[in-house]
């Protein structure tokens, strides 16, 4: 029972609330169609923090998540440049954005000395959830979610109106004096927010998931938007806790004397509920209804 | 005389969902050889649809026969001309380029393009006009240009039927005068020509007969007596004025 | 000293293993940049990083199969097949999902949940101790330093059949990607183009693995493509500028990590390859105006 209270429950509630800080942007994201933005936000994180990193000398939380926030902004700022510039389809535009912070985030620390901010490429692809147990106190990651994810939610609760205005019409929000590019900004800092915040636990791509799949999901089986997001928290906590379960304890019950990637397996989980949704949905939907 | 000429297109019972939305019901037409039909209707009516229906470009139901055949065994002998706002007009081709995508089926999967069939696609863009653009980017092109680049298209195709999607949407006035003189023309040599249209001012004086369309068929046949004031109330509801109409 | 070997990779001088891993890349290179060329013709940029991400689970388990027949795992023909047939099947979900949602996000919610599966399968591995999977990580990032002169044939002779089908193919390539619609008129089916298309993009996403690594191969097919794009006016000009870049990226990139050992290949190419766009861009759209 201690151990449970001492090194699952802390990285499950982690996981928990990381999956409901991205779940929350994640549905407008998708509303808005730019679900691929996630993608691209979630990869620059680590050339981000890298960033931070080397031009502060300083490995705190709040130095590298303003490395991450300034990437996102640089790489959602470049995305819509090069889209503008060149005219080609915003997806190839975030391909050749994302791809090349990246790929210099994954150079920067195999060239340089950042491996000491207990950073290495293979945390930022499959996150480190196992890590963060309570020792003597609480994980910092835990408080510092707990707070993200309520910040979030006010936030959210704050802005509601307009953003649904700008997600449903921006043409008629902007008629009706909606600043959209100042809600679609803010909507993209929520994104990174949220991302810089799993990123820690759960890796860069593994934050995709999070984004995009809870809300997909109840996307697919809700008919309201508040109903949409009540639904996709309930889906992103389903997915941390039925994923962190079946990594931690699934090899045990079979006598194996190791664990599987709970990050891995809360991406899967999220996965699966998502194809189940899916399938639930076209039923609903089939000729008759 | 026209209802004597033999009928090149048949579509009975074309019926068309979108999910749950019913976007054509029941739909049908009866094209005679050599003449030139204008398919008009309310905005929604479903005429795009019913074009693309009728070559099996869309899932819907419904029986369509050209020239006596299944249309699927038709299609060589029909040339489609989409709306222009249907591709990326910033795709990496010059005109000429696009004009010879009409002759594929003469050329086939591995053939290059041989010279006759150069001349030819060169002899469609001189009947609209275009012969001095042949090597220009498409993009660099006027809305206008784009029409008759894809009216090329088609000619260049030498087919006996044109099905075309609103060909004067967002052309100058040159460029419609050019479209209408080509269509005519090629109807005058036998070609039969249908054409979604949107301007009910100039139905009368570009087509011979007329299919007014909202979801299905309302009445079709030659714009004297089918282009009534009855029949359009039919289509647009009974507050819709016009001088033109008979 | 590193900048010495890097020159003498580039000039093939570097030993006849680095030369022949040189020469494949630069093959993998101009292969992924013609197909690439047709991919975002087509509008399908991102669809490929589905792919190249859902090949991680299939990777894991033919290791897994092949380790439990026996073997030692790390066959690569037999890595390929599962790859390949994951990779397959997340194309799909991709395809099921978007009958429902919209494409991008279908496209982001398949890549991290296969990721995710993936991840959890690499961990299995290492926890089971079975066969050797020492290094079985690098298809992540791509690594040329411990390629097989038969590692670097298979690749040779994959791009040289891709490139080989693409030219046969260009025309009804080109005319579904511009106009499906009039394309099926003209007796071309779109949808089996379309399948072609994708499963030569799946030949360049495999025979990549070694080299970019699954995580970056979308930046080799997209960012030599729309790099070309500002160069050319014409399909074939773009594809033929496309294999270009994309081979002097692959040959550059394979070179420098060669010369740099901690520097994994993947990272190196997609930078040659930003870098190239980059100024492109910065020289092609200013003398448009």
């Amino acid at each position: 029972m201690d151990e449970f209270l001492t090194l699952s429950l802390p990285p499950m509630l982690i996981a928990a609330l990381a999956a409901m800080a991205c779940a929350l942007p994640g549905n407008f994201l998708l509303l808005s169609r730019r679900a691929m933005l996630g993608d691209a936000i979630s990869h620059v994180v680590l050339p981000g923090i890298v960033a931070a990193y080397l031009l502060s000398g300083s490995g705190s939380g709040l130095v590298m998540g303003a490395g991450a926030l300034g990437a996102a902004g640089i790489a959602a700022l470049l995305i819509e440049a090069v889209t503008r510039r060149s005219g080609m389809e915003p997806g190839a535009a975030m391909a050749v954005v994302f791809t090349a912070m990246f790929a210099g985030g994954v150079v920067l620390l195999e060239t340089t000395g950042a491996s000491g901010v207990h950073l290495d490429v293979e945390h930022a692809l499959y996150g480190n959830l196992e890590s963060l147990i309570w020792l003597g106190a609480p994980p910092p990651e835990l408080l510092r979610l707990t707070l993200i994810t309520l910040g979030l939610g006010l936030a959210l609760a704050l802005v509601w109106r307009p953003l649904v205005l700008c997600t449903f019409d921006p043409v008629f929000a902007r008629s009706m004096g909606i600043p959209t590019g100042l809600v679609q900004s803010g909507l993209t800092a929520a994104t990174a927010l949220a991302a810089v915040a799993a990123f820690q636990a759960v890796g860069s791509i593994l934050t995709i998931a999070m984004l995009i799949c809870p809300a997909a999901a109840a996307r697919l089986l809700t008919r309201s938007l508040p109903a949409q997001i009540a639904a996709s928290l309930g889906f992103a906590v389903t997915a941390a806790f039925v994923g962190y379960g079946l990594a931690g304890y699934v090899p045990l019950w079979l006598g194996l004397p190791f664990t599987l990637s709970a990050s891995g397996m809360i991406a899967t989980v999220a996965g699966l509920l998502l194809g189940g949704a899916a399938l639930v949905a076209s039923h609903r939907g089939a000729p008759g209804l | 005389m026209q209802s004597r000429a033999p009928i090149v297109l048949e579509a009975r019972g074309i019926t068309l969902r979108y999910g749950e939305v019913l976007a054509l019901d029941q739909a049908e037409a009866s094209i005679p050889a050599a003449s030139m039909t204008a398919i008009v209707g309310p905005n929604g009516a479903g005429k795009s649809s019913f074009l693309k229906s009728v070559l099996g470009l869309e899932p819907a139901t419904g029986t369509v026969r050209a020239f006596g055949l299944p249309v699927a065994q038709a299609l060589p002998r029909i040339a489609y001309v989409p709306q222009r706002a249907a591709v990326d007009w910033g795709f990496p081709v010059r005109v000429i380029d696009v004009v010879l995508m009409g002759t594929y089926r003469q050329t086939g999967l591995l053939g290059r393009a041989s010279a006759p069939i150069r001349a030819r696609a060169e002899a469609a863009l001189d009947r609209v006009g275009m012969a001095d653009f042949a090597s220009r980017q498409i993009g660099a092109l006027s809305g206008g240009q784009q029409q008759r680049v894809f009216l090329a298209r088609a000619l260049a195709q030498g087919a006996d039927l044109y099905l075309l999607d609103e060909p004067f949407a967002g052309v100058d006035a040159a460029t419609e005068a050019a479209i209408i003189d080509v269509l005519k023309a090629l109807r005058d040599g036998g070609a039969t020509v249908v054409a979604v249209h949107h301007d009910l001012a100039t139905v009368d004086s570009y087509f011979d007969r007329v299919l007014l369309l909202n979801r299905r068929t309302l009445a079709e046949g030659a714009v004297r007596t089918t282009f009534t004031r009855a029949n359009l109330a039919l289509a647009y509801g009974p507050a819709l004025h016009l001088d033109s109409a008979a | 000293m590193t900048l010495a070997d890097i020159g003498r990779a580039l000039a093939l001088q570097a030993g006849y293993n680095a030369a022949l891993v040189s020469l494949g890349a630069a093959l993998l290179g101009a292969a992924a940049g013609a197909a690439g060329t047709f991919l975002t013709l087509r509008r399908r940029a991102l669809m490929s990083d589905a792919m190249a991400h859902a090949t991680l689970p299939g990777i894991g388990l033919a290791f897994l199969v092949m380790a439990a027949a026996g073997g030692e795992g790390r066959f690569l023909p037999g890595l390929m097949l599962g790859a390949a047939l994951t990779a397959g099947l997340g194309l799909w979900a991709v395809q099921r999902l978007a009958r429902q949602i919209h494409e991008d996000a279908a496209t982001g919610a398949v890549l991290a949940s296969f990721y995710g599966a993936g991840i959890v399968i690499l961990t299995l591995i290492q926890g089971l101790g079975v066969g050797r999977p020492a290094g079985l990580e690098t298809v992540l990032l791509g690594s040329t330093a411990g390629m097989l002169r038969a590692d670097a044939i298979v690749i040779g002779l994959g791009g040289a059949l891709v490139a080989s089908a693409l030219w046969a193919l260009r025309r009804p390539l080109a005319m579904v990607a511009f106009d499906p619609l009039h394309a099926q008129m003209m007796g071309i089916n779109p949808r089996r183009m379309d399948a072609i298309l994708m499963a030569l993009v799946l030949a360049v996403v495999l025979v990549g693995l070694n080299v970019t690594g699954l995580i970056l191969i979308v930046a080799l097919l997209v960012t030599p493509a729309v790099t070309a794009r500002l160069w050319s006016g014409t399909v074939q000009g773009v594809a033929l500028r496309a294999a270009l870049i994309g081979a002097g990226c692959g040959y550059g990139g394979a070179a420098v990590s060669a010369g740099v050992p901690d520097l994994p290949t993947g990272p190196v190419i997609v930078l040659l390859a930003t870098a190239a766009f980059a100024l492109s861009l910065v020289l092609r759209t200013r003398a448009h105006g």
